[in-house]
């Protein structure tokens, strides 16, 4: 589904990424587990095409097409869905509005007939059930005076209601308590799919306690350094990271 | 990326141009350019006036001749030439104003039908009456007679002047008078049309009423006045529109808006101004100075101002309440758009007069390109106005880094049981935001006004539903391409 080969990018004149190669199917869950600066969120960013990330070199194949000659909205009509790490708030623009948006943009895009507001409203309130959010969110502006719980539970949310193909959650796990991890965390497990892929940005191994991975990469100076199964991450738990830059089998 | 994508889609979009910009190719009687008492004096003579209205207007001529264009606020404006400007233009009909709408040149009819104001009996807005201003007379008024049914008078200004000159002469100038400021004193001298709409004692009137301002000819100003008179226990809800052809050159609009409420009376008054506002460059547009005012007479009545400016080169307005009565209410709440090289310097003034009134003022402001947008507001309370309290809440939206928003906040208080507050913000369309709508799939066009309409809720919410809409897309057409 998604092929990455090479690529290299920088922010802000910093070079960050410095040839990242993965390959990932549908129906499989990676996690991508690295220190602070080691340019996780800057692979989730640059795969959702924000501005100010530079490519400067490799290719992404997504579903046999060059991801990244794809505009952001191109992007999202076409699957691929960034669940944010800091969900920005709008002021006065509704919730509810926007997701019905989003959605209706990308069923116009498949060539589907657009749903009306009684059929999408069912839709949230169903979606919503499963994310344990209560009926006050369809009346809230977007992400405007939540928590930081309720703005990660909003992110699942979308992410219910878009159907991604490829999922890439940004710390999904930061900043929630463990009432909030798991049902973040059951809403995750819910949407996998044999033809979804998802892949998951996170520092701690907590969050794949409750999301169990298929592949657990380690991310570090801009590379993966070493793959493997879930048992890596609980390596990491106990070990850090720094004996996987030091173990000379991983470069 | 070698290429960014999301400023190519919002480059694409700043070609769009303004939709109303199109001209009207009929017969105009156009007086030449210049002013003197005896323009003052044709003008009076052309719409057949009584000898009352003659001597109102050279008063506030010879007033006008002493006067100083004002240059306070904080616009850049291009000397105007007074002289250089034909004082009133009408299309030429047959004989005098049309008696019915089957009487009314055709090509006013599409002109008006282009713009989306449907004059015809079958086509018309649900629910709304409609006079339509074209240049300096008013061509169409819809639903008179179901309205008169109701007791409410809704006509043009020179109909008003000729049937209920006794209600012209008690009102006219008793809240704006001629003397109040320059333009003021221009518009009460050379003023040609406009509406007047009473409301009697205890009538709610049974649809919103509106007036539609088009301005055709070139090298002219459009200079009307518009007369609201809510009597006891009355109510009554008006929206006006406007627009005009684009034209290289600066043209004058400068209109007086006069609203009277009595005792317990209510007046909502909407505008969704766009005025053609110049091109890219900053050339042409419609120089807009207008004064509005409303005086809440009576005790618990209310006076609600809403607008949405979206045109003009500049805009110097400040729609205003006198709160004279006791528990009177005065609001005021704008979106004013400034893109390219609009200016606009717009707000309002609360008089607390009265024991116990209340203002609420809430003024987004949108700035754009080069645009530059400031907010001008005077809360005075006097010293009898116990337990006055005002609330004001100022934001300013910048889109880009060449615009500018200013706040000019003035407070007078007089009374110590007084309470006011005040609340500014200043925010960007942030890139995060716009990123945020991408990623879900939904065009940069679409993000943006989504954004800009949110910011714009707390306004919106006041105008007429059948209004609403029209005032997010013409806010979405003021602004497309102004993000990147």
């Amino acid at each position: 589904m998604l092929v990455i080969d090479n690529l290299k990018a920088r922010v802000g004149g910093k070079d960050v990424l410095k040839g990242l190669n993965l390959t990932i199917n549908a129906g499989e869950v990676h996690a991508i587990m690295g220190p602070n600066g080691s340019g996780k969120s800057t692979l989730a960013q640059v795969l959702a095409g924000r501005d100010g990330y530079e490519v400067t070199g490799g290719s992404v194949t997504y579903q046999s097409r060059d991801l990244l000659a794809l505009a952001p909205e191109e992007r999202a009509r076409e699957g691929v869905f960034l669940a944010f790490q800091y969900p920005v708030e709008i002021p006065g623009v509704n919730n509810v509005y926007l997701l019905k948006a989003g959605l209706n943009a990308i069923r116009k895009h498949r060539g589907e007939p657009e749903v009306d507001a009684f059929e999408f409203l069912a839709l949230v309130r169903e979606k919503m059930k499963l994310m344990q959010m209560d009926e006050s969110f369809l009346n809230r502006a977007v992400n405007e005076g939540f928590s930081g719980g309720e703005k990660k539970r909003n992110e699942i949310l979308q992410m219910a209601i878009l159907e991604p193909k490829l999922a890439l959650l940004d710390e999904t796990d930061s900043g929630l308590d463990i009432d909030a991890l798991r049902v973040v965390a059951n809403g995750v497990n819910s949407l996998r799919r044999p033809d979804r892929a998802i892949v998951m940005v996170t520092h701690y191994q907590r969050l794949l306690d409750y999301i169990e991975p298929d592949h657990v990469h380690v991310l570090s100076g801009g590379r993966i350094l070493k793959s493997g199964d879930k048992s890596l991450a609980l390596e990491l738990e106990s070990r850090g990271y720094d004996w996987v830059k030091e173990d000379p089998a991983a470069a | 990326m070698a290429s960014n994508p999301q400023n190519e889609t919002l480059e694409a979009l700043v070609g769009q141009k303004y939709r109303h910009g199109f001209v009207t190719d009929i017969e105009s009687d156009t007086v030449p350019p210049g002013l003197d008492e005896d323009v003052v004096r044709l003008i009076s003579r052309k719409k057949n006036e009584p000898e009352f209205m003659l001597e109102w207007r050279l008063q506030a001529f010879r007033h006008w001749l002493t006067m100083k264009e004002p240059h306070w606020a904080h616009l850049r404006v291009a000397p105007i030439d007074y002289q250089a400007i034909s004082y009133y233009s009408a299309p030429k009909s047959k004989d005098d104003a049309p008696k019915s709408l089957e009487e009314v040149d055709p090509k006013l009819l599409e002109t008006y039908d282009k713009l989306g104001i449907p004059l015809h009996e079958r086509a018309r807005l649900a629910g709304v009456a409609v006079d339509a201003v074209f240049d300096s007379v008013s061509v169409a008024t819809t639903f008179k007679e179901r309205l008169s049914k109701a007791g409410v008078i809704f006509c043009s200004f020179s109909e008003a002047v000729h049937k209920h000159p006794g209600l012209i002469e008690k009102y006219l100038g008793s809240v704006v008078p001629h003397t109040d400021n320059y333009f003021a004193a221009l518009n009460s001298a050379v003023f040609s049309d406009g509406s007047f709409v009473f409301v009697p004692k205890g009538v709610r009137c049974p649809m919103e009423l509106s007036t539609y301002f088009r301005i055709n000819a070139a090298k002219t100003g459009q200079f009307e006045r518009t007369l609201i008179v809510a009597e006891e226990g009355a109510s009554v809800s008006y929206l006006e529109g406007c627009t005009a052809p684009m034209r290289d050159e600066n043209q004058l609009h400068a209109a007086v808006v006069e609203l009277v409420a009595l005792d317990n009376a209510q007046i909502k008054y909407s505008t969704v101004q766009n005025w053609y506002p110049g091109d890219e460059n900053g050339r042409g547009g419609i120089y807009n100075f207008v004064t509005k005012r409303g005086e809440c007479r009576g005790a618990n009545s209310r006076i609600s101002w809403t607008q949405v400016e979206t045109g003009s080169a500049i805009t110097w307005k400040y729609p205003s309440c006198v709160l004279t009565g006791d528990n009177s209410v005065g609001e005021f709440y704008s979106v004013a758009v400034a893109n390219n090289y609009q200016q606009a310097d717009t707000g309002t003034k609360m008089i607390h007069i009265g024991r116990n009134t209340r203002s609420t003022i809430v003024s987004k402001g949108i700035s754009a390109g080069h645009g530059q947008n400031s907010y001008r507001g005077l809360v005075k309370i006097l010293p009898n106005a116990i337990d006055a309290r005002n609330y004001t809440q100022c934001d300013s939206l910048l889109m880009g880094d060449q615009c500018g928003a200013h706040t000019f906040p003035y407070m007078e208080v007089r009374t110590p049981t007084a309470i006011v507050e005040h609340e500014a913000t200043t925010s960007k369309i942030g890139d995060d935001q716009l990123f945020y709508c991408l990623s879900r799939g939904i065009s940069a066009e679409d993000a943006v006004n989504m954004i800009v309409n949110g910011f714009c809720k707390a306004v919106f919410k006041e105008l007429p539903m059948e209004f609403a809409v029209e005032a997010q897309n013409l806010l979405a057409v003021s602004l497309e391409g102004s993000v990147g």
